[in-house]
């Protein structure tokens, strides 16, 4: 228990750490931009308590704010993800649940499952969020292009970072 | 009322995913629609302090430009000062003419962060309020205009970049001043806005200079803009819908100036007073 607190903790920093010094500075133009700062919430594990996840997609959202310059706007899409969370998770559920102590993740129930899952929960955050970002339906569909382009490349960056971390468990 | 806590406790995740959403909303509607201080910004402390350091080890891969940069200027202002005016009192150049008074006054600064790739683009300066910097004091360059002022802490200011889609610039045609309001458009990229309103009876040919105008009272007048890369008339419209190539490189920012005008408080009391008094009347 306290150790996934720990890993999850040191998770949550270097993912932000990440995304802001190092994601947030690579320019692929005005329609991609990635936050791969939601995997904290995807690989949340399965038996967290729903208040605590959505706490944690709420100080996560508003961290990244910080440095974006955007007040509320990661937070409120960060808190709508993490509350869709249980229900996508329901919704792919396999046939006798999900195994007790394991997480959402590649090494654990493969990847078309983790694709759908994550991507799912990646498209709806950016939806909200580029949207807020907007704030009108003027550029409704030229902000669809930038949302489903940056999901893309989220969930790219996410199916990296997992097999990296993979890699690290097998050697350890 | 029991039975509406039961009701609240069973249901407790929607409510906490509700209470939170409309606080995070409410921070996103606020900061829209007022330009207020707000705490939970790149000028507070932490992350302002990590930015800074970031910064530091980007900026030497910035050092030559910058340097170029500077020569050209020191170069550009030597010459102006050595060929007209000044007295020297205890190695501090001033001007000592009636005829003149000092109307702007210029603070140098340092970009801590920028970015060019988002649809509502800030930059971080290194000076706040200790240094005397202002909310809606305007920054440029040496090359031309950069943005506003938007929020100011002990040591650091958020500026918000011409890249920015609520930034609207007064600004008006070098040679013969017909003006209009400059905006970020959504199909412009980085070095590219767009300049409304210009009737159709100007002149305009692709190179014309876009500067400032006098009507805003944050930018100075005369301030580099840009240069016109191409303009239409849209069916059904009176005016030419300009794109402007800026002048200023917002991807390779790194030392900026922050204006100060001394008499634009007198100015907006004047306005104000003018416009309160018809209103009574």
């Amino acid at each position: 228990m306290l150790t996934t607190l720990i890993k999850n903790f040191i998770r949550f920093i270097v993912l932000v750490l990440v995304q802001v010094l190092i994601i947030k500075n690579i320019e692929l133009g005005r329609f991609i931009n990635p936050f791969l700062y939601v995997l904290f919430i995807i690989v949340l594990p399965f038996e967290t308590p729903k208040w605590v996840l959505i706490l944690s997609g709420f100080i996560l959202g508003i961290t990244v704010d910080m440095f974006y310059d955007t007040m509320g706007m990661h937070a409120a899409a960060a808190v709508f993800m993490a509350y869709i969370r249980p229900s996508i998770l329901n919704l792919f559920s396999p046939r006798e649940g999900y195994e007790f102590g394991t997480q959402p993740t590649i090494q654990y129930l493969g990847v078309p499952w983790f694709i759908s899952y994550s991507g799912i929960l990646i498209v709806l955050h950016h939806f909200v969020l580029f949207y807020l970002e907007v704030f009108r339906f003027s550029e409704f569909f030229y902000t669809l292009l930038r949302v489903l382009l940056s999901s893309v490349f989220t969930l790219l960056l996410v199916v990296i970072t997992q097999y990296l971390f993979h890699n690290k468990k097998e050697t350890e | 009322m029991r039975s509406l806590f039961l009701f609240i406790l069973r249901n407790y995740f929607l409510f906490l995913f509700l209470l939170l959403e409309a606080f995070c909303i409410y921070l996103v509607v606020q900061n829209n629609y007022y330009q207020r201080a707000n705490f939970i910004n790149s000028s507070n402390g932490i992350s302002a302090n990590i930015l800074a350091a970031s910064h530091d080890v980007n900026q030497y891969f910035l050092l030559k430009d910058a340097n170029e940069k500077l020569l050209k200027e020191n170069a550009e202002l030597r010459g102006k000062t050595l060929a007209s005016f000044s007295v020297l009192v205890n190695d501090e150049y001033t001007v000592k003419d009636t005829t003149y008074h000092q109307k702007y006054t210029f603070t140098s600064a340092k970009v801590v962060k920028n970015s060019t790739n988002l649809r509502n683009n800030y930059l971080t300066l290194d000076k706040g309020s200790k240094q005397g910097i202002k909310n809606n004091m305007s920054v440029i360059t040496s090359s031309g205009v950069v943005g506003q002022v938007k929020d100011v802490s002990a040591n650091f200011c958020t500026v918000m970049s011409l890249l920015n889609s609520k930034t609207t610039i007064s600004s008006k045609i070098k040679k013969d001043g017909s003006y209009g309001p400059l905006m970020w458009d959504v199909s412009d990229d980085y070095s590219i806005a767009t300049l409304h309103d210009i009737p159709t009876h100007v002149r305009l040919i692709t190179g014309d200079t876009i500067v400032t105008s006098a009507y805003s009272t944050t930018f100075p007048e005369n301030i580099m803009i840009g240069t016109v890369e191409s303009f239409v008339q849209k069916t059904g419209e009176f005016f030419y819908t300009v794109k402007v190539k800026l002048s200023t490189d917002f991807k390779k920012l790194s030392h900026v100036y922050i204006v100060n005008n001394i008499l634009k408080e007198e100015q907006e009391e004047l306005e104000k007073k003018s416009e309160s008094d018809t209103k009574n009347k």
